[in-house]
């Protein structure tokens, strides 16, 4: 269906500097690679191009002699399509750095591409932890979060709440599995069980199934591995079969603004889950929202919208303080050059290419709770930078020694 | 026994198996639309997807600017859609039946792209909800599986609109008029009958099924731009499978279809999106012309 509908957006920062002489064809070309058209396009999509544009106008790169260019793409989720695009954009357009990539099977794929091109690729949009872990390259940074911070996050506090047995919904691609993986290895550690699970595929309309499988497992816990539409379509089912008013609970794994606007309040009050960012926390960040929702239809950014925007700025930064857009030499840079910006504060990029900041417990808001449109969320706990992620002797990355 | 060696327990499998009738009464009620409109117009009618997607958001916005309740919608938001049809019909579509099948195909192909695209700009990729009406929220405990009562309202309504318009079509004298117009259109006119504005209501009719169909599946699933995108490809094949242009064919093969891609949830989830095109390929082999299909 989507066959014709690779959209090219451009947005030009153009002028005339000439103080870079190891930057390729005087230009830093970024290209934002997202799902532009499909179940994951509200929570990176045409936001995420917007979001590179904010930082690279915030960085300045006109006032500071870079040249810079932004162009966009859709990969519809489709791991072929996204890794010729891939190809084509450094090949042929000069591309320097890709940047967003939600779905992690994409996204595995473009880093093999931009690994072997010597390029960067800021991943925001993909969640699994493969990316700094087994699968890590010194082109790659993993910025906004990631399917261990994730499982880490909701998981322990799901379990340490009481809710000792699993049954899981995971999207059957490398993110789901990956997410799974990771969210039953905290359940095993705290004493928790699997009892099953059941694999739909990417983009399913109907879960009725899937959720009378859950419920016929018993299981205390409902665990949704997916993401985006998915999670919209599988929570929305889950109140209409009675899963919670049958006593068993929802974890939504991965939940994004976006899906709980879109989900309404009503249906998504009491959600428990992990984000890296949002937007209401203090005066930067509310400062953010309102300028790029004035460009984005009203719509607020998400965490990966805040991340596109915080790897874009640290990125351009380590261009400018090492005058080269080498691929290995730039991610290098970016690693050894600790991390600030408006959104997500001080920070570090370790040698895998994790970025680590704190990661926040929310819950979903009651409707009489909100004060309106956007208005959602509660922090429940805040996740410190240390714990946060996974540690770093136990990713398996070959980047790391020792 | 046999659940013993199917190792499904017999609730889940009769779960699954009503799960299955409910999922096939949308493919039903599309795939109806499909035939009707191919039957009658030769157009293989590509935008029924972004129609089915135009009725959900015409009950929500019923419901949003207008304060029109969800039954009404029901009636109104095909009326609407359908007079949309209707429009296309008479702007673009009546100009391609002298044409391959093809040319219908890409106009309206690209109808539904644009049609989506729109929506997308506006209303983003991740949707808007729709609840149920009050009187069809909770549900019944049948033993085996909860039940949600607005699932049942679907399987009765679809079932009943689908035969309606079977008896209409296949039975009645309007019907007789339409099916004999579609064969010899020139002597049906001799007979004082104005057969381009009888064909012109059929795709209303035919695009007024599928928005009716779109408002059913609203308060299911998210009222978002690409509801229809992802269901037409799966309407189409089951119309395939029926054999194009056959009433019955659509009605029966929808359901069963439905039934068997439940059934495939359970045994072997991750095949669930491809069992059905699996099974087109089988009939396809086998039977050209589709399970109902005349060979002409």
């Amino acid at each position: 269906m989507k066959l014709l509908r690779t959209a090219i957006v451009s947005a030009a920062v153009l002028s005339a500097g000439t103080a870079y002489g190891q930057i390729s064809d005087n230009l830093i070309k970024i290209g934002v690679l997202s799902d532009m058209s499909g179940l994951y396009a509200d929570l990176g999509g045409p936001g995420s191009v917007l979001a590179a544009r904010l930082a690279v106008e915030d960085f300045d790169a006109k006032g500071k002699g870079l040249n810079v260019e932004i162009i966009g793409g859709d990969h519809q989720n489709k791991a072929d399509i996204g890794s010729n695009l891939a190809r084509t954009w450094i090949d042929t357009e000069k591309v320097d750095v890709i940047v967003d990539v939600p779905n992690s099977g994409v996204a595995l794929a473009v880093a093999e591409v931009v690994r072997d091109k010597n390029k960067v690729f800021l991943a925001n949009g993909p969640a699994s932890s493969d990316l700094t872990g087994a699968k890590c390259t010194p082109n790659n940074i993993h910025w906004t979060y990631d399917t261990w911070a994730l499982a880490n996050g909701t998981g322990n506090a799901i379990v340490k709440t009481g809710g000792k047995t699993w049954f899981f919904l995971t999207a059957d691609y490398a993110f789901g599995h990956a997410l799974e993986r990771d969210t039953t290895a905290v359940i095993n550690k705290n004493g928790g069980k699997v009892v099953g699970s059941v694999r739909h595929p990417l983009n399913t309309q109907d879960f009725s199934s899937f959720l009378l499988q859950a419920q016929a497992s018993k299981a205390q816990i409902v665990g949704l591995a997916n993401a985006g539409g998915d999670t919209i379509n599988s929570i929305k089912q889950a109140s209409e079969f009675g899963i919670v008013s049958g006593g068993q609970n929802l974890a939504g794994l991965l939940v994004f603004l976006t899906d709980v606007h879109a989900l309404g309040l009503k249906t998504a009050q009491g959600l428990i889950f992990t984000e890296a960012w949002y937007w209401d926390m203090n005066d930067a960040n509310r400062a953010f929202a309102k300028r790029f929702a004035a460009q984005n239809g009203g719509k607020y950014p998400t965490m990966i919208h805040a991340g596109v925007y915080a790897s874009v700025l640290h990125y351009l930064k380590a261009v400018q303080a090492l005058k080269s857009d080498d691929g290995k030499a730039v991610v290098a840079k970016m690693k050894e050059m600790p991390t600030e910006d408006p959104l997500f504060g001080k920070g570090t990029i370790r040698v895998d290419g994790r970025h680590i900041h704190d990661m926040y417990l929310f819950e979903v808001k009651k409707p009489d709770e909100s004060k309106g449109p956007w208005d959602y969320y509660k922090l429940r706990a805040t996740i410190p930078a240390a714990e946060a992620f996974r540690p770093l002797n136990e990713g398996n990355c070959p980047l790391v020694k020792g | 026994m046999i659940f013993d060696l199917l190792g499904v327990p017999p609730q889940a499998l009769f779960g699954q198996l009503l799960l299955g009738l409910i999922n096939g009464s949308f493919y039903a009620l599309l795939s109806l639309g499909l035939a009707v409109i191919f039957g009658m117009l030769n157009i293989i009618n590509f935008a029924h997807g972004a129609q089915y997607m135009l009725g959900a958001f015409c009950a929500y916005f019923l419901l949003q600017f207008a304060g029109i309740n969800y039954w009404l919608a029901l009636i109104i938001a095909p009326i609407v859609v359908g007079a949309f049809g209707i429009v296309l019909e008479r702007l673009f579509l009546k100009h391609l039946y002298k044409l391959d099948h093809l040319y219908g195909l890409l106009l309206t192909f690209g109808i539904a792209l644009i049609l989506e695209g729109i929506f997308r700009r506006y209303f983003g990729s991740s949707g808007i909800p729709y609840s149920p009406p009050q009187l069809l929220t909770g549900g019944y405990n049948l033993g085996f599986m909860y039940l949600p009562k607005y699932r049942a309202w679907v399987v009765i309504c679809s079932l009943t609109v689908c035969l309606l318009t079977w008896f209409m079509i296949e039975k009645t004298r309007l019907g007789a008029y339409l099916r004999a117009a579609t064969e010899n259109p020139t002597l049906v006119r001799a007979f004082g009958i104005n057969v381009p504005r009888m064909i012109t209501l059929t795709y209303g009719f035919g695009v007024g099924l599928a928005a009716l169909a779109g408002v059913m599946a609203a308060p299911i699933y998210n009222v978002s731009p690409q509801m229809g995108a992802s269901l037409i490809i799966v309407v189409f094949a089951v119309v395939v499978i029926g054999g194009m242009g056959s009433i019955m064919g659509a009605i029966v093969t929808g359901f069963s279809l439905g039934i068997i891609e439940g059934l495939t949830k359970v045994f072997f989830p991750q095949a669930s999106n491809t069992v059905i095109f699996v099974i087109m390929v089988i009939v396809l082999l086998t039977r050209p012309a589709g399970l109902f299909g005349r060979t002409t």
